[in-house]
Formats: C-alpha cells, structure tokens, sequence
C-alpha cells in the first residue's frame, strides 16, 4: 500500500469555510491582532477566530487565575477580559491585511454588538466586507458583557439567540456559527434555537462561570482587582470532559446538529481527536497556546496526521463523530457484562494503592494476603488497611550495615516487587468498577478482563420489559 | 536550659561546604508532588523510626510545612540529623517504589530536611505531656543519639529524663563524630537545644565510670538507660603507634568539627576502609593534605564503608592502596613519620604477607580506623546485665537489659549501627520504660 499522507485539510465547514487544517485559534488573546494571527498562521494554525470585535471595552487588570495541580500550572484557567479593546476599523483594517496576505486560512470574525438588528447587520456587512471568511456569534462570554445585555445573557435565553441569529442571516453572505455558553442547564435549548434562527454552524463550548480559588492570606479570591473579583470564564483542560459531553449532546440530537467547531480544554491532537470522534468538523485552541506559545500546532498537525495514517483514516472526514453512536442512554446498556481486574505480578511495583482505593473506595476486593508456598484450602485473610498499617509501624526495622545485610535486603524472590505488597483480586467480588486500574501508576499493569458469563446481554430497559425493576 | 554551643565558623564552612544543598522552596513541593503516596509505604517500613514519609511528604505539597515536621518528629525526634545523615541508600530511598518505576526514587532525605529546618527555623518545641507519668524519673547515661530519643520520648510522655555526659557538649557522635558536610555540630547542637526545651536535662562533664557513680544514680532515678555507645577507637597494634603523629579517625574528626584542627598538609594515610575511615581520610583531604593513601588489608570488594562513600572518597581524591598491611611506624630524623606496610594475599582464609613487598610511606599523619573497641570499663560492673562480645544484652523490642532496673540501646547494644537505628531503640525503651513504670505504680 503506498504511504498515502493523509489529508487535514477542511473543506466547506458549515457551507463555505475552507482550511488547511481543522486547528483553529479560538476567539481571545492570541488573536487579538493581525500581526498575532499572521504569526500564528506562520506556525501552522490553519485559521483564527479574530478576538470579539464590538464598541471598544476598558478591561481590568489583574484579568486571569488558574488552578494548578500537583505542581503542574494551569490545569484549569480563568479569565475576565472582555472583548476587544481596540477600535472596530482597526480590527476590520488588519483583518483585510491578513486575507490579503494568507488567502487560505481561514479569518472568522467574532461579533458581539448591541442587541438590535441595526447593529448587527452594520457589524456584519463591515466584517465580510473586510474578507472574513464567517462570522461568529458570540452568545457566550460569561463576565461583565452579559452585564450589559449581551455575550451569554443572549445565549441563555433561546429566543434572544433565535431572533439575533435571524437578524444576522438577514445581511450574510458568508456562513454564520453561533458560539454557545455552557452556562445553561441543557445547552441543547439554544444550539436548537440558533438552528431555527438560521445558523449554519455552531462554536462549543464558551468558558464556564467559575471562581478559580481564594487567597488564603488576603482571603481575596483570584484575579485581585484592586481587592475585589468578579466571576470569570473558566477553560483549559480540566474543562475538556464538560465540553465533550456538550459537543455529544449537541451532535446526538437532530433538532440541534450543525457543523461544528468543537472547543473546551484543546491542547495536544489527541484532544482534537477525540472532540472530531464526537462530530466537531473543526476545533478551537486558546488555553494551550496562552500557555506555551503558536508552536504547539506544529506537533498538533504531525500526531493527528500519524495517528489517521495509523488507523488508515485519509480525511478528518473519515472519523468525524465516529464515536457518537457509542454514547447511549444508561437504560441501553448491557447489565450481564462482567469484567474483573487482573494485575500483572511482573510489572507491580507494590505502591499499594489500589488495595487501599478498592477497601477505602470501592468493594474491599484487594487483599495483601499472598503467601510463598502451597496454600492447604480457602485463604480469605481480610486483614484491614489499618491492621496492616499498624503491623509494619510496630515491626523492628534495622538499617542494613554489613554487605550481607544489604545483598539480603536487596533480595525480592520470583518478582521484581516483594511478594507480599503485590496485592491479590478476589475475582469474585471483583465488580469490575475499574477504580484500581485507574490508581495504578503503572501503565498496563492492572487490565480489566472480560469474563465469560452464561447469560444473555440484557439492558435495564430491556429488564423492566419483563417486570424486573431491580 | 541552654546546652553549650559552639561558634559559628565560616572556614569551616567553607572547607566542608554541604554535600546536598537543601531544597529550595518550590523545587520541594514538585518533588513532593512526585511521591505516588504508597499504601503502607515501605520507605516508613524500611526507616527504623518507621517515619511516616508519605504522610510528610504529602503535607509539604499541602503547604502544611508545620504539620509535615511534626509528623517527622512524632516518630524521629532528630529528624533533622537523620535527614543529614542517613544512609538512604540502603534505607527509605532504597525502599522507593520508583526503583521498580524505571524512575529516579523520590528524595525523601531532602525533602525531610526542607520540613525540619523550617520548623527549627520556627524556634517551635514539640508538645509534651505533663500528666502520664508523674514522679517518674530516668537517667540516661551517655549524650549521643539513643539517649536523646529515649529522653525527649519519656519527657513527651510526661516523665522527667536527665542526660548525663562525660563530654562538654551533648550529642555524642552527632556533635562529634559525623563528617561536617552532612552534618555541622552547630546543627546537632541547635536540635538538642529543641530537645533541652522539651524539658530534658542535662548534666555535662559527668563520667559514670564506677559502681558508685552508677549507684548514686540509681539512688536518684527508678530507671537508667545505657546510650554509651562504643568505647575508644582500637589501635591497630603495631610497634611505634603512640608516637607523636598517629591520632584514630574519631578523634581527627571530632577536633576539626570543635575548631581544634584547622589545618593539615603533606601525606595523611588512614588504615581501614569502614565509613569512618572514609569521613576521616575525605576531611583530611579537605583540610589541606595533598596526599591521602587509604591503606587496608582486604580488597575493594570487601570493604565496609557503603558505595557511595567510597564513590565519594574517589571524587574526593582520596586513593586507596589495597591488600596492604602496616606493619610498624617511627619517625625519621625530621620528625616525619615512616610507616612500614607489606602486601597481603589470601590463603586458605588466612592472610599471608607476600615475600618482598614491604615498602615504607613517608608520611605526616598516621589515622587508624579500623572501629571502635567494644565497651568494658563500666559495663563489667553492671549488675544482672549480660554481656557478650562487649555489648550490652538487652532485648531488641524494649531495650530491657537482664536488670529490671536497667535498659539499653544504640552502639552499645547494636555494635555501632546508624543514628536512626539508635533513635528507634531509644524511643523504644522509653516506651518500655513508661509500660514497665505504669504497672510498678498501678
């Protein structure tokens, strides 16, 4: 088979839009100007979502937080910045400049303007008129634009986001994505909404309202502005499971499908992957590269593009929302599937911790009751986590001085780790809930095994059919 | 009260600058957060205090540095010593389950120091009971690590402990005797000032070396604890090795440590290749020698420092002259020393002299160090109490010694093991004692 590269081009997304590549900028601080996007299209981003463009904002500073984990920085990010703080002319000037300069990225204007149909057919004929490619609504921004009517107090009631898409497709000759906040208890409510008023795409997710954490000296919660904080958007991956689960509900349901450009905790192209397997036909970037620069794109392209040569896939086309038919009701589910945890004595390193979440948080099914040696019956020892612990704090432990005591102390037996801290599963309490393999720091070392049951499939569904509701 | 001290001396500093510069702030929180928290860790299993490492650990990722220290000192009282000092190696570091990780193991001495010198920094003294035991009086002879444990131990439990020491400072091998880029006598001393406000007592220049001394102590205390360590350095016993010029590895160390030695130059051969040999033969290169043989009589393989020492020792430049014996020394007509040694080989598990191959070293300092000699003196005069190879028979768990009366632990009883080793054993008969106390009294 000849080694066929394969294609990461985007083609007519939502009608018209063309890229080189489904990795957008999203709408924020990387694309506040045309030098930042000209940069970011010379690192590889097929296309840019221009910062909101709207009657110039005065920000705050301090404007961002994040949450950092473990050590790690910016797990979860924050903001309140508004939108674009520099004139509508001189975004619209420098957005003509850059579709002059890279005709085949794609240039999409974000807009956000006073709630009436005057405004929005002024701001849209002037942004198409500047060469933008779409135009996108922003109906999400959760700080201080709502507070003046617009951004997500339009995006969380279904009819202002009905009638400003309608407004919009009024004046339009190029495709129209309304950008939807999460901020909402069923975003479904307003992806339908923006579809009756004519969208031909969708942008999701928008941030999340969030208070990022407080000041445990100041008792000031982050960004201190001048001692005091406002709510602000929330992003990055800790975001990223949210936003799937949106996309998928979006992309399951007929009445609010639309082409979409997936966005929410984006940062490596497995996370690309995964929102194009859910139907995104596109995908919006802005925490990763807030964090690290336009140059993550460039392993962005490489690993997505080696990943479809691996599983034979020529297009993004060609896994776009393969996985959404494996997303069901719970009801639809099978009930007789059995699998249990199985843990690799070779690789065990004897940390423990799956016997402590099993017994701590989850069915008390991990033992450390190995013992060297034919065993005479049944060994069900059950010792708890804190009579073991207390066992070991009160033996006698002495520090290994001479060469034999070292070599012996070095000793292990058949398995790397000592064969009574490798824990063993009781298969049949096991209820396969997948807690240890996820604790387990060792790659593959615990793997949850299917076991063989006589029994049918049958889903809760299909049980209530025959009368059982247990 | 207030132990002596020693003032701070910024040559000695500078010649024995610190092996291991301590954590910085944040780089001891991206450390901690590597610890994967085992289960039952075996770090605390493998340390003999059984320290609680994941739970420190864990709190300095937290920010609870106070808390962290605590933990460290609820089960190691020097816990900033033995952060210096311990051979991790073979201990908690050894025990990570990292090594099995394909992963460097998490460095639990530092991180342990990082929590300790805050919380010495901090000036704070651990909390002590003042109801368990009342009237209970302990008097522990010997000033070094086992009988600090045993003592801040007794007192948390509300007992009264008073340290007896026949040297100036307290401390013992850890003021005295541990190389001072791990660890400086000004750090020992700072934590036993924290033990002092504990409410231990000290008493300093008080040698209990007759029956009557030990008598007069029992008169006063219900129980004594031996934390005596080893006696003096063995001579290697050849001809000539009282001359002027020869001085054992304990005392060339605990010298430069107090400021008495501040200076060596020329040859130093130092014979033996135990842990103290190589402090020994490390500090004289630091202090200026511009040769310094190791000269011992097995080969590379059999020696007892542990491999990093002697890894160290070769960085340091110190150079080893193996399978060689010293047969006599004197002094030439400049007052240099002449140490005559031959080559050895083994036959038929004996050491034999290999036919001419003595050659003489001239040399400025002669330094044996081959272990200290097994107690005698007092201990022969103790009654009811066993004594075998020259250490004190006591039981491993409760450090009770066949006298009722008397416990023991540390060197005295271990033969010479490590700091943390004689922290366990001293807060192990302390809590025997307190047991043996309660039922006397109840």
């Amino acid at each position: 088979m000849p080694d066929q590269k394969p294609n990461l081009g985007v083609t007519n997304f939502a009608g018209k839009i063309s890229s080189p590549n489904p990795f957008w900028l999203a709408s924020a601080p990387p694309t506040n100007t045309g030098e930042m996007i000209m940069r970011a299209f010379d690192a590889g981003w097929g296309g840019a979502v221009w910062k909101t463009i709207g009657e110039p904002v005065t920000n705050v500073s301090s404007r961002y937080s994040s949450v950092d984990w473990e050590g790690r920085r910016m797990m979860g990010f924050n903001n309140i910045e508004l939108i674009s703080d520099r004139p509508v002319e001189v975004n619209l000037r420098e957005m003509a400049e850059v579709k002059r300069r890279y005709p085949k990225n794609a240039v999409i204007a974000s807009l956000m303007v006073a709630s009436t149909r005057e405004a929005w057919h002024e701001i849209v004929s002037r942004s198409e008129d500047a060469g933008a490619d779409g135009l996108e609504l922003n109906f999400g921004c959760p700080h201080g634009m709502s507070e003046r009517g617009m951004g997500s107090a339009v995006g969380q009631v279904p009819e202002y986001a009905e009638m400003i898409t309608a407004w919009v497709k009024e004046k339009a000759r190029t495709p129209v994505l309304v950008k939807l906040t999460p901020n909402i208890s069923d975003i479904r409510a307003v992806a339908r909404a923006a579809k009756r008023g004519g969208a031909d795409g969708l942008s999701a997710i928008n941030t999340i309202n969030s208070i990022t954490g407080i000041d445990l000296d100041t008792f000031i919660p982050r960004p201190n502005v001048d001692g005091k904080n406002s709510h602000g958007g929330y992003c990055g991956p800790a975001v990223r499971p949210i936003a799937l689960n949106m996309v998928q509900q979006i992309m399951s349901d007929a009445e609010s499908a639309l082409p979409l450009s997936g966005i929410g905790g984006i940062g490596t192209w497995r996370d690309a992957a995964e929102f194009i397997l859910l139907g995104s036909g596109t995908v919006q970037v802005c925490t990763a590269v807030m964090h690290y620069g336009y140059r993550i794109v460039e392993d962005m392209a490489e690993g997505l593009e080696n990943w479809m040569r691996e599983k034979g896939f020529e297009t993004i086309e060609d896994f776009r929302g393969l996985s959404l038919n494996r997303v069901t009701e719970w009801k639809h589910l099978n009930l007789n599937y059995k699998i249990v945890a199985r843990i690799d004595e070779q690789k065990c390193i004897g940390c423990e911790l799956c016997h402590i979440a099993c017994w701590d948080g989850a069915h008390q099914c991990i033992h450390l009751d190995r013992v060297s040696g034919p065993v005479d019956g049944h060994v069900e020892l059950h010792e708890t986590p804190a009579a073991r612990e207390a066992a070991s704090r009160a033996s006698i432990a002495v520090t290994p001085v001479t060469r034999r005591e070292r070599a012996e102390a070095a000793e292990t037996g058949p398995y790397p780790t000592p064969l009574e801290r490798i824990p063993r599963v009781d298969e049949t309490e096991c209820v396969g809930c997948n807690l240890c393999s996820l604790v387990c720091p060792v790659e593959d070392c615990i793997t949850m095994v299917r076991m063989d049951v006589d029994v049918a499939p049958e889903t809760w569904e299909e049980r209530g059919k025959t009368g059982n509701r247990e | 009260m207030s132990t002596a001290t020693l003032p701070d001396d910024s040559e000695l500093r500078a010649r024995f600058s610190e092996l291991k510069p301590p954590l910085g702030g944040q780089a001891a929180v991206i450390e901690a957060n590597r610890c994967l928290n085992c289960f039952d860790a075996p770090c605390t299993a493998a340390c003999p205090t059984h320290i609680d490492v994941p739970g420190f650990i864990k709190r300095i990722a937290t920010g609870n540095l106070r808390g962290s220290a605590q933990r460290i000192l609820d089960a190691n009282i020097l816990g900033a010593s033995c952060s210096r000092v311990c051979p991790v190696d073979v201990l908690c570091e050894g025990a990570c389950v990292m090594h099995r990780y394909n992963r460097e193991p998490i460095q639990i001495a530092l991180l342990q120091r990082h929590a300790m010198d805050a919380y010495h920094e901090s000036g704070e003294t651990p909390t002590v009971k003042n109801v368990a035991a009342p009237g209970l009086r302990v008097a522990c002879i010997g000033g070094g690590p086992a009988s600090m444990a045993c003592a801040a131990e007794l007192c948390r439990h509300g007992a009264k402990a008073t340290i007896v020491e026949k040297r100036a400072l307290p401390g013992g091998l850890n003021t005295y005797g541990v190389a001072e880029y791990k660890l400086r006598a000004t750090e020992s001393l700072s934590e036993i000032e924290m033990i002092g406000r504990m409410g231990v007592e000290f008493r300093f220049g008080v040698g209990v070396d007759s029956a009557a001394a030990l008598e007069k102590l029992e008169k006063e205390f219900d129980y004594v604890f031996f934390g005596v360590g080893l006696g003096a350095m063995q001579q290697i016993g050849i001809p000539g090795e009282d001359v002027d010029g020869v001085m054992n590895a304990l005392e060339l160390i605990s010298a430069y440590k107090t400021g008495n030695l501040r200076e060596l130059h020329g040859v130093v051969v130092v014979v033996g290749a135990g842990n103290t040999a190589i402090d020994a033969a490390n500090a004289a290169r630091r202090l200026g020698a511009e040769t310094v043989y190791l000269l011992y009589r097995r080969g590379e393989s059999d020696i007892g420092a542990f491999d990093f020492e002697y890894e160290h020792a070769k960085q340091e430049g110190v150079q080893f002259l193996w399978r060689r014996r010293p047969l006599a020394v004197r002094k030439d007509a400049h007052g240099r020393l002449l140490l005559e040694t031959v080559q050895v080989r083994l036959i038929e598990g004996a050491l034999e002299p290999v036919p001419d191959s003595q050659f003489t070293i001239a040399c400025d300092l002669l330094v044996p160090a081959i272990g200290q000699s097994p107690l005698t003196a007092l201990i022969e005069e103790l009654h009811g109490v066993e004594v075998r190879d020259g250490r004190i028979v006591a039981d491993l768990a409760t450090g009770r010694t066949g006298n009722p009366r008397y416990y023991a632990a540390g060197d005295c009883v271990n033969g010479g093991r490590e700091v943390v080793d004689a922290v366990a054993g001293g807060k192990r008969a302390a809590l025997a004692i307190l047991k043996a106390a309660e039922a006397r009294y109840a």
